[in-house]
Parts: structure tokens; sequence; C-alpha cells
């Protein structure tokens, strides 16, 4: 929304400052944007909709009767003639890890209002993110080709492959969410909607840069979500 | 009180974001349809809602009529019984009192009273809004469909709710149930963040956290509390609906049904009870914290003195709030758990009896010698705190594993539950309409219709769910379509049930009295002009009743003070407006 009437240097710091922002009128969080508060307040609701997600993985894996399958075995791809565990999910983990990098930049190359350097940077990221998903259809692939389902599997209890599809679909959802969020945004900047303050087209709210780091915001929660789901699904 | 030295608090902060653009619509469908504006979506939310629940009474009529008149209504059969328990219980817990109060409520109050123009996010507000209909739509098509809604009762506890035993169980009705649960926490979602950001960055100058009315005190806890419970009730629905549509078996154990082993194995009901109730009983306060707040708000109003320990109430909403986070197994003790579990969630359950015991003693200490007048708001209000009381003391009693145990499944507990969840906060609404209709429609509710709903439904309540605690205590079970006979519930217990249906009866066509009134005053009721009730928080100080689009004109509103400054020694009025500047003047407002 409208920028900040800036008197950041005449605020305390530290606890007493945030004690000070909460006791004070107008704003809770002075230097965050309605966009911005919105999106964090967004992520922690999303946030317990992982951690529910994951936390009843948790209890469905410790509390089935029937052993759970190795995840170093049912996830290790044939390569030069020998079983290389994790090495797909290592890849993959690479790759989103990296989209985060390339996003960090855009944004700060939004600052910049450097247009054509922050589109790029997004366009990266989309397209990291978009190798991201490809690579978990083909595990999805070669799982279901092993004979992986929802309901069953060839190793052990069933509920496996129901979490497993379950979340890394939840997860690959929000993936593929972000990346066509990344591409609208990255389209925006490219045109020099920001620049212009041009009106978006459902909301008639002018556009700014801060969308950019909005935008990182969900970037990085979903990829600091596949680190928690990494190590429950593949470590464990 | 406080003599304000004149000059130093006329300071008010300068103004940190500058005025919103708003989107002005350009058509008759994007001003009253499709509106952006947040008073035109509070009442779309709340017609719908109110219409909803007109369903659902209807629905605990039938109920009580066959229990009453075991096998007199040869279409109540014992599938039709379980369906209409659970459509009443979902609509009125969900689609009815979460919708009314939040998207209600919360739509209309959120910007008026903290001198905003709008919500934050106007068009996600207003999406908000039609997905919450298509919530709705989807969950009435569930009457429609082959096989009808689902009978799982509104936990919809598993297996029974995915098995063809139960109605709508292997056909339509629990897919569509879960369809829209998902579809309203989207929904709600999207409105949701929006009172939420409202609240904490779109306040005016001078509105501090700690000057906000505790309406907007409630409806906001109640909202981030349910950002935080409804990815519970997500989460559960999706796995529900993977189990009975692709098979797989989260909360289905191995199961025979029909003489059939099922492809089930290996699930955990016990999951969803944690993830149903994990929600749910969050829910119970998301329902019950802006009812709390707007009593306040009404008791201090219609008793023209400032609310008892403002501060107190504002950290028992926040630390009820908190609490009832760590509170759900106590819905699970009959399901059976390790006993330092409920030992413990015993003790968390009732240590949240002392911040809502704050809460009940303030309100009193706040009519104590105060200047009661008895409008129907106040009627209302203190309906609510009788009625409160009521059904929390019996909480305490279900708190304690050793007397939840027998009890549990029993006519208590429904009570008890509609005493301090159904009852409590709908008089709170009934109140809240009374009081805020006039600043919505520019027109005061007729008051005699008003008594005559006010008296029926008040008292026909309490003759509705009081003996209830007495069949409980015999032992008669709940969600039994018919007794039959038993040995421990004697035959005269059945006159009871009969009187007790009757009050259903007439407490529900005394709701068509209040429909009457709501369409009779929008045209022919009084002229209320802009403050009626003398009242000092923002909505009643708006240029226009009802308010215009963008709420105040050219100039935002400043805040000067808090909203309770009623009956201040030395000052001309009765009450003195938030906006009204403090130089030489006097407040009740305790600044820390």
């Amino acid at each position: 929304m409208a920028q900040s009437l800036d008197n950041s240097d005449f605020r305390p710091t530290g606890l007493r400052g945030v004690a000070a922002d909460f006791s004070s009128d107008q704003r809770a969080f002075k230097t965050a944007s309605w966009g911005k508060a919105m999106m964090w307040i967004f992520l922690l609701s999303d946030t317990f909709v992982f951690g529910c997600f994951l936390l009843a993985y948790m209890t469905a894996r410790m509390s089935t009767p029937v052993p759970w399958p190795n995840p170093s075995e049912v996830f290790a791809l044939h390569i030069g003639g020998q079983d290389v565990p994790l090495i797909l999910i290592a890849i993959m983990t690479f790759v989103l890890i990296s989209s985060s990098g390339t996003m960090a930049m855009a944004v700060n190359f939004g600052y910049r209002r450097e247009r054509g350097r922050t589109a790029a940077l997004m366009l990266a990221t989309a397209l990291l993110g978009a190798t991201f998903v490809g690579m978990q259809a083909f595990e999805w692939t070669k799982l279901i080709s092993e004979g992986v389902r929802p309901w069953e599997n060839p190793w052990g209890a069933p509920q496996f492959g129901s979490t497993f599809f379950m979340i890394t679909g939840f997860h690959g959802t929000h993936v593929t969410i972000g990346v066509i969020f990344l591409l609208i945004v990255a389209r925006k900047v490219w045109r020099g909607d920001y620049d212009v303050a041009r009106r978006g087209f459902f909301t008639s709210r002018k556009g700014q840069y801060e969308s950019v780091e909005i935008m990182g915001l969900y970037w990085h929660f979903v990829d600091l979500v596949w680190v928690f789901i990494f190590a429950f699904f593949y470590l464990w | 009180m406080v003599e304000i030295p004149s000059g130093s608090a006329d300071a008010v902060p300068t103004a940190e974001v500058e005025d919103v653009e708003l989107y002005h619509p350009k058509s008759w469908w994007t001003k009253y349809v499709f509106s952006q504006d947040a008073k035109i979506i509070a009442v779309q939310y709340s017609v719908t809602a109110i219409s909803i629940g007109l369903v659902a009474l209807v629905l605990s009529w039938l109920m009580r009529l066959q229990l009453a008149f075991p096998g007199y209504f040869a279409f109540i059969d014992a599938n039709h019984y379980y369906q209409f328990i659970t459509m009443h219980g979902m609509i009125m817990v969900i689609y009815l009192l979460t919708a009314l109060f939040l998207g209600g409520f919360g739509n209309y109050l959120i910007p008026l009273m903290l001198g905003a123009r709008d919500m934050v996010f106007p068009y996600a507000n207003m999406l908000s809004y039609w997905i919450y209909l298509l919530a709705v739509l989807i969950l009435v098509a569930g009457f429609f469909v082959p096989g009808g809604p689902t009978g799982a009762g509104w936990t919809l506890y598993p297996p029974q709710a995915v098995l063809s035993g139960t109605p709508g169980g292997s056909d339509w009705g629990i897919l569509l149930m879960l369809f829209s649960l998902i579809v309203f926490i989207i929904g709600f979602t999207m409105g949701g963040l929006n009172y939420v950001v409202t609240v904490l960055q779109g306040r005016a100058r001078g509105m501090t956290l700690m000057r906000m009315p505790l309406t907007v005190w409630g409806i906001f806890t109640a909202t981030v509390m349910a950002l935080l419970a409804f990815p519970a009730l997500f989460v559960a629905c999706v796995m529900m609906l993977f189990d009975r549509l692709l098979g797989t078996s989260f909360f289905m154990p191995a199961i025979v049904e029909m003489g059939e082993q099922l492809q089930h194995g290996g699930g955990s009901p016990i999951l969803f009870q944690h993830l149903f109730w994990f929600f749910g009983h969050p829910e119970v306060y998301i329902v019950a914290l802006p009812a709390f707040g707007i009593v306040s708000d009404l008791i201090s109003t219609h008793a023209r003195k400032n609310i008892f320990g403002y501060r107190m109430m504002v950290w028992a909403i926040v630390v009820i709030g908190a609490l009832s986070f760590i509170v759900w197994a106590h819905h699970m003790y009959v399901s059976g758990m390790n006993p330092a579990f409920g030992f413990f969630f015993a003790t968390t359950t009732l240590i949240i009896a002392v911040p809502t015991a704050i809460k009940v003693y303030n309100w009193v200490l706040t009519l104590w010698r105060g200047d009661i007048h008895l409008t129907l708001p106040m009627l209302f209000a203190l309906a609510f705190i009788v009625t409160f009381v009521n059904g929390g003391l019996t909480g305490l009693f279900l708190g304690n594993v050793v007397v939840d145990v027998p009890l549990s499944d029993t006519l208590f507990v429904v009570a008890h539950f509609h005493m301090v969840m159904g009852v409590a906060p709908i008089l709170v609404i009934f109140g809240a309409i009374y009081h805020w209709y006039p600043k919505v429609t520019g027109r005061m509710l007729d008051d005699v219709l008003g008594h005559i709903h006010f008296w029926i439904t008040f008292l026909g309540t309490y003759a509705i769910f009081f003996p209830m605690h007495y069949l409980g205590l015999l032992g008669m079970p709940r969600r039994y379509h018919e007794l039959g006979d038993t040995v421990f519930v004697p035959p005269s217990a059945n006159t009871l049930n009969i009187f007790i249906t009757v009050m259903a009866l007439v407490v529900g066509a005394a709701q068509i009295v209040f429909l009457l009134n709501l369409v009779w005053s929008l045209f022919k009721g009084r002229e209320a002009g802009g403050n009626p009730w003398r009242a000092t928080t923002l909505e009643w100080q708006t240029p226009q009743t009802p308010p215009a689009h963008g709420n105040w004109g050219k100039d935002l509103p400043v805040v000067y003070r808090w909203a309770y400054d009623y009956s201040v020694p030395g000052a001309a009025d009765d009450f003195i407006p938030q906006t009204q500047p403090a130089s030489g003047g006097v407040t009740r407002e305790v600044v820390a």
C-alpha cells in the first residue's frame, strides 16, 4: 500500500521497540506494509497446515502395525549398475534451495529498480521451481511404476504411499502455484508495471516493487517446508 | 479518573500511511452484489448465515418432534434423524455462528470501530464471501443428492463416517460435507487474513491496541485462533476425503463391513479425533470470544459506565484464546488415553475457568451502580450472562475425567454445550443486532416486537435446555433416534421430553417475530439518527448513517481516548466520543 512515511530514526530498538510499536497507534508492525503483514500471517496459518500434515504422517508411521519401507532403498536410483540412495532427492533439494538464492537476488534487484535483472532472476527462480516439480513428477512416476499406490505398496505399510503422495503432492502444489505467480509478477516487473504504479486487473490497487519481496516470502517458506518434508520422509 | 492537562494530550501522532484509494463501484452489480465494501459484505454474510441457520432450526424441530413423539412421524426414520443431527450441528457451529460473528460482525465493525475506510484488501474480502456462499451451497446440495447428507454426527468420526451403514457414508453425503468444509476454510482464510491485518495495521491515528473496543479484541483474537485452528480441520478433511475416494487408510483400521473384510487397514481413528478437536475446541472460543467482546460493549454502553478492568478484559481474551489450544483432548476422555494426559487436559480445562470467571465478574462489576437502561441489547446481554454462567459451570463438571465419563453422551452434554456455545452466543448475536441495526439501516428495530422476541427466546431456551440436565443425569443418551424401554429412564421422563419439544417449537416460532421485525423496521422503523444509544465508539460518529462508502468522508477520524468514557464526572454529557479532543477535559482511561 502507501509507502511508510518514515520516522524510523526516532523509534526505540530491541524489546523496548517491540513494546513501543505494539502499544502505538495505527500499526503494530511499523515497517511492514499491509501486503507483507498479510503474507506473514498467511504463512503462519499455512505452517499449521503443513504441521498437521507432518504430525499426521508421524502418527500414521508410528501407529501402523506393519513395517515401514526403508527410505534409502525406496528412494534410490539405479545408476551405472548400482543403486545410489537418495540421489534424486539430493538434486531436487539442491535445485529448490538454489531457487531461494535467485529469489533473494531478485528481491534485492527489485529494490534497486533494475527491471531486467529482477525479471530475469524471477524467471530463473520459476525455472528452478518448475525443474523441481518436474523431477518430483519423475519420482512419482518411478514409484508408481514400481507399484506404489496411495492404498498399497510392495514393501510394507500402505500408509507410506498415502502420506507420501499426499504431503509431497500438497507441497508440489504450493511450488506450482508459486511458479505461476512468479511468472505473473516477473511479467509485471518486465513490463514496468511497478515503475508506473499500474493498477492491478482485479484489485485496481497500484502495483509496486514490494510484490517481488512478498512473492519471495512465499517462495522461501515453500523451500523451508521442503527441508522438513525432506528430513521426515527421506532421512527418517 | 485522570485530569488531562491541556495541550499535551492533544498531540496525536502524524499519519504513518497515506490514505487508501478505494475501489469505487461503477455499476449496480459492483455496488450491491459483487461489492468490495466491507459493510455490504457484512450484510451478505449475515443474511446468508441467518438463512442457513433457519434450515438448521427447522432440523432441530424435526429432531425434537421425533424425540417427544417417537413413531408419529414416519418420515423421520433413524437415517433421517442422524442426518438432521449432523447437519444441524455443523450448520449452527460453522456456517451460522463462525460466519456470522467473524464474517458478519467482523466485517461491519472492525473497519468502523477502528477508523479505517475498509478492510485492507477489499477484493480478497469479496472473494471470501462468495467462496463462503459456495461452501453453503455445496452443503445444502447434500439434501438433494442420492443417499442424502451425511449422518455421521457433526464430529464426523471415522470409521463410521465413511462406511455404508452410515447415511451418506458410501454415497455423496460425506463427500459434499468434506468438500464444503474445505471450501469454507479457504474462503474464511481470505476474510480472516483481512480482519487480522486490518486490526494490526489499519487503525486510525490515536487508536492504540489498548484503546480498541473489546468487540474488536474479541473478533481479532477469535480470527487469529481460527487461522491457526482451521488448518487442523482442513488436513483432517483432506485425509478423510482420500480415505473415502482413493481407498487410503489414514483413519481406517482393518474393518469388517456387512460380513466383508474391507481393503482398509492400519489407520488410526483416534488421529482424526485429535485433528478434529484441535480445531474443535478452539472453535468453541472462536464463537465465544466475539460474543464476550460484544457483550462487554453492550453492557458498558447501556449501563452508561466504563467497562470494569478493561486491561484485564483484554488479557483474559488473549489468555483464553491461548489456553484453548491445549485443552482439546477433554473431548476424548471416553476414547481412552494415558491417565497422565487426562490429568493434563483436565487441569488446563479448569484453568480456563479463571480468565473466564474474571470476565464474568467484570461484567457484573460494570453493572454495579451503573445507570442501567433496560434496552433490548441490555436485556439480551443480561440474559447472556445468566445463560453463560450456567453453561460454564456445567463445563467445570465435564472438564473432570471422572465426572465426564459417566455423563458423556447423555443429554447433560447436550444441555451444557447448547447453553454455553449455542444459546449464549446467539443471545449476544440478537443483542448485537438490536444494538447495531440502527447503524446498518438508519432505523430502529421495533421495541414491542423486540420484547416479545426477547422474553420468549430467553425463557424458552431455558425451558428447553435446563430440563435436559436432569434427563442427562437420569442417563438418557444423546444421539438416540428412539429410546425404547430401559430400566433407568422412567416413563415420566417422556413428559419432560414433550415439554422440551413444545418449547422448542415455540422458541423457533418466536424467531419469525424477529425476522418480521427486521423486515418491517427496514421500511417503517423509527428514524435512528447517527448515535441513538449515545455511544462513544467510532462507528457511531460517522458523518452519515448508514455510513457511506469509505466510512468517513474526506478526513479520517482521530482518536483521543479509550472507548469507555461514560458518565465521566465533570463532563457535559454522560458519554464522551473517542473522537473528542482531550485538552482540558477528563477521562477514565487508565494509562499505564
